[in-house]
């Protein structure tokens, strides 16, 4: 009885959207198709636990957040229709859309957006996201307000489509764990599709939403993730028109190649807020690394601009602070660590580290993490030869996957390491993990795995994350990414050459911030191209 | 009787040796460095030290090796192949949900690989040293030396690049899914280079072994005799002399049941083929063992059937195996 009211009570909420919402859909020309697409193996579809983007890609279609961004940086309404950040930048108020549902009918309320944020600030992998959260209040069914402890600058970021999906409340908090849920590969969503079949490291199918609380969207009637697992097929498949989206391609090749290709249209827009960076990691623990003069004699060793010449074609620009050249936090006024021979020699020499009678300084060793050439092996090879010059013999391990390579770089067990890390657009998520003292953590990766410790940037960082001024913040980031640079925790190599390839008739590829880790509403096939 | 002690006797020579495989992959999964534990943080993204714990003590992984090696056996023994640490659903259903697809590739390539193989081995003995018999020869040792990745590229390359006739991957059709007999069609056609790649290697060795049975059964004097009494030259051919030809052609193709199986790992990875051997090769870099256990389990029933399989095929191709 109560859930036929229930029920009702939405279909009249919902009535002014109704009465347009079928009729413009019989116009609009950009409706229907079928989007058959190239997916990534992953566990489930729930990114409230989980971060990345084989969870995240899915997932962003099948829950919404309270906002979404634009190419620029600026918030936009998504689930919450409007939202007010309190001048002490201690409570966040978002007033959510009163039409939205879940897949299943019910009412998208503040309830859920409360159990969501708890669900993330608990078992999400990043902590620091919405580590001042206190309370949400939930003064009606439409109104949810965040209450920090302190200003936290990042709240608005962290309510991005890939960080903040909206969880139904009365299926994810039956009681079961979350991590296990049976509700992760079988949700339901508040998103633009809902998901109708999980095939286990084959498929993910999604199904458009008719009662998606944006009205007429989204376009596309169905999608189709096709785990293709080999590179080199992924692109054939995307070449013979059996895909006809490839949302995150790695390396610049793969894009070239697929560029001649007339049906295919490539995009680098859309990594602004993944912020990719590929990096050089040195264990700062270890001798001889545990000297700045060597770790800094190293940098001006490496040639990056050289680097970048012989292995993307000098397509790729290069990356100079732990901050991606994509962020308006981004400061190029670094040091720039030009090659410089005869000032990495005198570095070295100065640390005590003399040429030996076989013209050897020392051994050190360099873990690629597995990946494409260009990016990973090739990097170490191109160090191989550079570190070489001054005397450095350097050793590449290189590791057949992902868990052996990342036993050894979280056991701490290298002296260098190629890593691929992301910013995930506010520092706060994703930079301070790798550089606070405080998370030196052995066994965990993507943790201050380099055992970094540098006081003033613990400083800096604790002060920027609880900066409410915005000119203030960039300037403590600013000292942050100039300190850390001179001190070579890390060299920093160039932001990862990522872009989208799709089929030529598929129109408003996501371009925003976040791109493909964002709800694919707007994304529509050209009736000419509709498959 | 004792026919069932026979049938006794291998079938705990299988379950000894099913036992001696589950033990020693288990071991081999945990000594590769790292844990699903490693994986599934490297997965979310980071995890915090609380997170790893919960994951090592969810899937037993915080026990010793000996400890888990026990529980595991005695699950197996139960009749249940566990949970996937990855896919986190039970492994029975996982590894069914995928058998289907792999038998279906594994054994269209043997048929084709047995089919054609001896065909171009009677071509190739019947005028030994006409041009079509180098071509043979050329041919099987081309197809024999080939790595089956190799021919899976150039295959796509060629037949579904270059000259597109045939799917670049998958099993059918993924956007509009076909139904009834057009769905057979489809699958069909996606069969056809993932099977042709996997079939060459064994088709060149098959072939072969046809050539040499084929040569030494011509010489024969039954075929002397068969000819003298005024047999046309293909009933002599195909009836008196093919089936004694077959027999170790048969032989070889069920002993190599298993090493086709391992090849449907790569011939699967290439082509997107939704089967056991892409599973298997997931869960070895996912350090998910019970899943790649599981797989090994279900291969290995796989293989015996077609033990079974290659018996009955000898009987029907020599008389001589029925009245024994």
């Amino acid at each position: 009885m109560t859930t036929s009211i229930g029920r009702r009570g939405v279909l009249a909420a919902a009535a002014g959207a109704a009465v347009a919402g079928p009729v413009q859909a019989q116009v609009d020309p950009r409706r229907g198709g079928t989007l058959v697409m190239v997916g990534a193996t992953t566990r489930h579809v729930n990114p409230a636990i989980q971060s990345g983007t084989p969870a995240g890609l899915p997932g962003t279609q099948i829950f919404a957040s309270p906002l979404r961004f634009d190419e620029k940086w600026n918030p936009q309404p998504y689930l919450a229709e409007s939202w007010v950040l309190a001048a002490d930048g201690k409570s966040l108020t978002l007033n959510l859309v009163k039409s939205a549902v879940f897949h299943d009918g019910a009412p998208i309320t503040s309830a859920d957006v409360a159990f969501s944020i708890g669900v993330i600030q608990k078992n999400h992998p990043f902590k620091t996201m919405l580590e001042p959260v206190e309370s949400v209040e939930t003064p009606d069914p439409h109104t949810a307000i965040i209450r920090m402890s302190r200003a936290h600058p990042a709240i608005l970021l962290a309510m991005s489509p890939a960080l903040c999906p909206i969880l139904p409340k009365h299926v994810f908090g039956d009681g079961r764990d979350i991590m296990t849920h049976p509700a992760n590969t079988a949700p339901v969503g508040s998103g633009p599709f809902r998901l109708t079949e999980f095939k286990p490291g084959e498929s993910i199918t999604l199904e458009r939403f008719d009662r998606f609380f944006v009205p007429g969207r989204p376009y596309l009637d169905k999608i189709v993730m096709r785990i293709i697992a080999d590179v080199p097929t992924q692109l054939l498949a995307l070449e013979q028109q059996e895909v006809f989206y490839n949302p995150i391609l790695s390396t610049l090749r793969d894009a070239e190649r697929l560029a001649k290709q007339k049906h295919i249209q490539i995009t680098d827009k859309g990594f602004e807020g993944i912020g990719a960076l590929n990096w050089l990691a040195f264990n700062t623990a270890k001798k001889p690394l545990d000297d700045k003069r060597v770790r800094q004699a190293l940098a001006y060793l490496s040639d990056r601009v050289r680097m970048l010449k012989v292995l993307q074609g000098g397509k790729v620009p290069q990356a100079l602070t732990p901050i991606h050249p994509g962020s308006p936090l981004y400061t190029s006024e670094v040091n720039h660590f030009e090659y410089d021979l005869k000032k990495a020699e005198g570095l070295l020499d100065d640390a005590g580290y003399k040429k030996g009678a076989d013209g050897v300084r020392f051994k050190i060793t360099i873990d690629p993490i597995p990946g494409a050439v260009e990016t990973t092996t090739g990097v170490a090879e191109f160090l191989r030869g550079q570190f070489k010059r001054a005397g450095v013999e350097l050793e590449l391990r290189t590791s057949p996957d992902f868990p052996t390579w990342a036993s050894r770089v979280a056991g701490q067990e290298f002296d260098l390491a190629i890593d691929a890390v992301f910013n995930w657009a506010d520092p706060v998520i994703g930079v301070h993990r790798t550089y606070l003292t405080r998370n030196i953590r052995k066994g965990i990766i993507w943790s201050n795995t380099q055992s970094y410790s540098n006081a003033k940037v613990d400083a800096l960082l604790d002060q920027a994350a609880a900066e409410p001024d915005p000119a203030k913040r960039k300037a403590e980031y600013k000292e942050f990414q100039q300190i850390v640079v001179d001190d070579v925790p890390i060299l920093f190599l160039h932001p990862f050459p990522y872009t989208q390839a799709a089929h030529a008739g598929l129109k408003n590829l996501p371009s925003s911030i976040w791109g493909p880790m964002s709800p694919w509403d707007e994304l529509y096939w050209e009736a000419s191209a509709r498959r | 009787m004792s026919r069932l002690v026979w049938l006794g006797r291998r079938l705990v020579h299988a379950f000894g040796l099913m036992l001696a495989v589950l033990v020693l992959n288990f071991v081999l999964v945990h000594l590769a460095p790292g844990d699903p534990a490693d994986v599934i943080a490297g997965e979310m993204g980071g995890a915090s030290a609380q997170v790893m714990a919960e994951i090592r003590a969810a899937y037993g992984l915080d026990r010793s090796i000996g400890e888990q090696l026990v529980r595991y056996l005695g699950h197996v023994l139960s009749g249940d192949l566990g949970f996937s640490f990855y896919f986190n659903r039970p492994v029975t259903a996982l590894v069914f949900s995928r058998m289907g697809a792999t038998a279906l590739l594994v054994a269209s390539a043997i048929v084709a690989a047995l089919v054609l193989g001896t065909w171009l081995g009677v071509i190739a003995a019947r005028r030994p040293r006409g041009v079509a018999a180098q071509l043979v020869a050329v041919f099987s040792v081309a197809g024999f030396a080939a790595p089956v990745f190799w021919t899976g590229m150039m295959f796509l390359l060629l037949f579904a690049s270059y000259w597109p006739i045939f799917p670049v991957s998958g099993m059918e059709n993924a956007g509009t899914p076909r139904v009834g007999f057009a769905r057979v069609l489809d699958i069909a056609h996606h069969l056809v280079l993932p099977a042709m790649t996997l079939a060459l290697i064994y088709l060149a060795q098959y072939s072969r072994q046809a050539r040499t049975g084929m040569l030494t059964a011509l010489a024969a004097d039954y075929i002397r005799t068969a000819r003298a009494k005024g047999l046309g030259e293909t009933r002599v051919v195909y009836r008196h002399a093919l089936r004694n030809a077959l027999i170790p052609v048969i032989t070889i193709a069920g002993l190599q049941f298993g090493q086709v199986l391992a090849g449907a790992v790569l011939v699967e990875t290439v082509y997107s083929w939704p089967g056991l051997g892409r599973l298997a090769y997931e869960s070895i870099l996912r350090r998910d063992s019970p899943t790649l256990l599981g797989v090994l389990l279900g291969s290995s029933v796989m293989v015996i059937v077609a033990n079974l399989l290659t018996d009955a095929a000898y009987r029907l191709a020599d008389p001589r195996m029925r009245t024994q």
